[in-house]
């Protein structure tokens, strides 16, 4: 447990600051690496507002389709791998390939909300 | 980053110009940790002219990548691609390093102007149908002409990316969804080698109000299937948001093959486009996680970089797109 302001709140105000204060005052390089901070603090945003959510969907979809149950230690970026293995060696079920393509599409979806919701919207 | 030595400069040029000559306006363009471009004016007995020098800074070595990339330049004139003329290479005894010096184009490079700026409105149009024409001109390159390249063909480069991932230690199913879709569809134009410029795409061209004038960047020129340089150009990264313009952002895949086909190209089918779209939005995806972890490891500390990684997911986006069946 934290006190107020949260980790996201402490993330805003900082982006307030460089938004408000900074940018105004640097030019050329430093107001090109400006504007890509603040883009990275709204990514952190979005992730501590998203990421935990986003994280339990794709390990439910994943323990789905991998069809065993998870050790306590496995993370999720570790069923992920297991995934991506089964693809690479051809040895998903052939039953099983939709359900990947539409976890892998889920997935990348999540991380664009995170990264750059904009983009979802070409 | 040391200047080059104007002495030195004006004594290699004595080769190729009439004396006396004076070097001006020396100045150096774009990043490369290794390889540095300097524009400057060379004034002599019968005028002055603009002129570049691309070198590796140190040791001339005589047999080299700059002298791989001369050669491929002069060739590349020969089979009437748009490229600045190459002047001299440098000798050891120039004291230049290892490089080369070619005549300067006018223009802009910047991708985006040229995709915005009014100035560019009437090249836009034309773009698309320039670059078939090109294309066609670039993969007719005599290959004996174009020693020290060396072959990658599809098979090698989805070797060369899955490797890639795995150095990385990090999963990305949906490249690994596109490699498999790759390694079930080779294309069957393996055997027709060419020279593959291998990245050919709007940032490395000059480009004026009539068009595309030049060709830069040959740095990753190989031997390989000719489709490969029509797939990179239409990955949807190169668009900057034109996402209704295949190619390049600027024009339809229709104007590019039918322009490709006409300067005496293969038109590919849909599926061999389609296959080397894929294989070029992959890459790019490699490129901008090794971007990330140059920061990650330390050997470059950028905040700009470390951004780069969270891109990828673009790259994942847009490779779903195109094995969906869209363009």
């Amino acid at each position: 447990m934290q006190d107020r302001p949260t980790a996201a709140e402490l993330v805003q105000a900082v982006h307030e600051f460089l938004e408000r204060d900074v940018m105004g005052a640097v030019t050329g390089r430093v107001a090109f690496h400006t504007r890509v901070a603040l883009n990275v603090l709204a990514t952190v945003q979005r992730e501590l507002e998203l990421g935990e959510a986003q994280d339990a969907a794709q390990r439910a979809r994943l323990v789905a389709l991998l069809l065993r149950e998870p050790d306590a230690t496995d993370t999720t970026v570790d069923l992920e791998r297991e995934l991506a293995t089964a693809i690479r060696n051809g040895s998903l079920r052939a039953d099983q390939s939709e359900a990947a393509v539409e976890h892998i599409r889920a997935t990348v979806h999540e991380k664009l909300e995170v990264a750059n919701p904009k983009y979802l919207q070409q | 980053m040391a200047v080059p030595d104007p002495d030195a400069l004006t004594s290699a040029l004595s080769r190729i110009l009439p004396a006396p000559i004076v070097v001006t306006d020396l100045q150096r363009v774009t990043g490369g940790a290794s390889r540095e471009t300097w524009l400057f004016t060379a004034t002599h007995r019968d005028g002055s002219e603009g002129l570049v020098l691309r070198r590796d800074p140190g040791k001339n070595n005589s047999q080299t990548e700059r002298a791989t990339e001369y050669n491929l330049l002069a060739a590349a004139g020969d089979a009437g691609v748009a490229v600045p003329q190459v002047r001299m290479l440098l000798q050891p005894e120039d004291n230049l390093g290892d490089g080369f010096i070619m005549d300067r184009v006018d223009g802009e490079t910047i991708a985006r102007k040229i995709l915005r700026d009014e100035e560019f409105a009437a090249a836009r149009p034309l773009m698309a149908a320039q670059c078939g024409t090109i294309l066609a001109a670039v993969h007719r390159i005599a290959i004996d002409a174009t020693t020290g390249l060396r072959i990658e063909g599809p098979e090698k480069q989805i070797h060369q990316w899955r490797a890639a991932l795995d150095g990385f230690g990090e999963p990305h199913a949906a490249f690994e969804l596109g490699l498999r879709w790759m390694s079930e569809r080779i294309p069957m134009a393996i055997g027709a080698t060419a020279v593959v410029h291998g990245d050919f795409r709007n940032g490395n061209f000059i480009v004026g109000p009539d068009g595309i004038r030049a060709i830069l960047d040959w740095e990753l020129a190989h031997l390989g299937d000719p489709i490969e340089d029509l797939g990179w150009l239409c990955v949807r990264a190169w668009r900057f948001g034109n996402v209704d313009q295949p190619v390049g952002g600027f024009g339809s895949i229709p104007q590019l093959l039918d322009a490709y086909e006409a300067a005496g190209g293969r038109r590919p089918t849909d599926d061999e486009l389609r296959f080397w779209i894929a294989m070029g939005t992959i890459k790019w995806g490699v490129i901008c996680m090794s971007q990330a972890f140059t920061h990650l490891s330390g050997a470059v500390r950028s905040v700009e970089l470390a951004a780069i990684g969270r891109r990828v997911a673009e790259n994942e986006w847009d490779l779903l797109k195109i094995l969906d069946g869209e363009w």
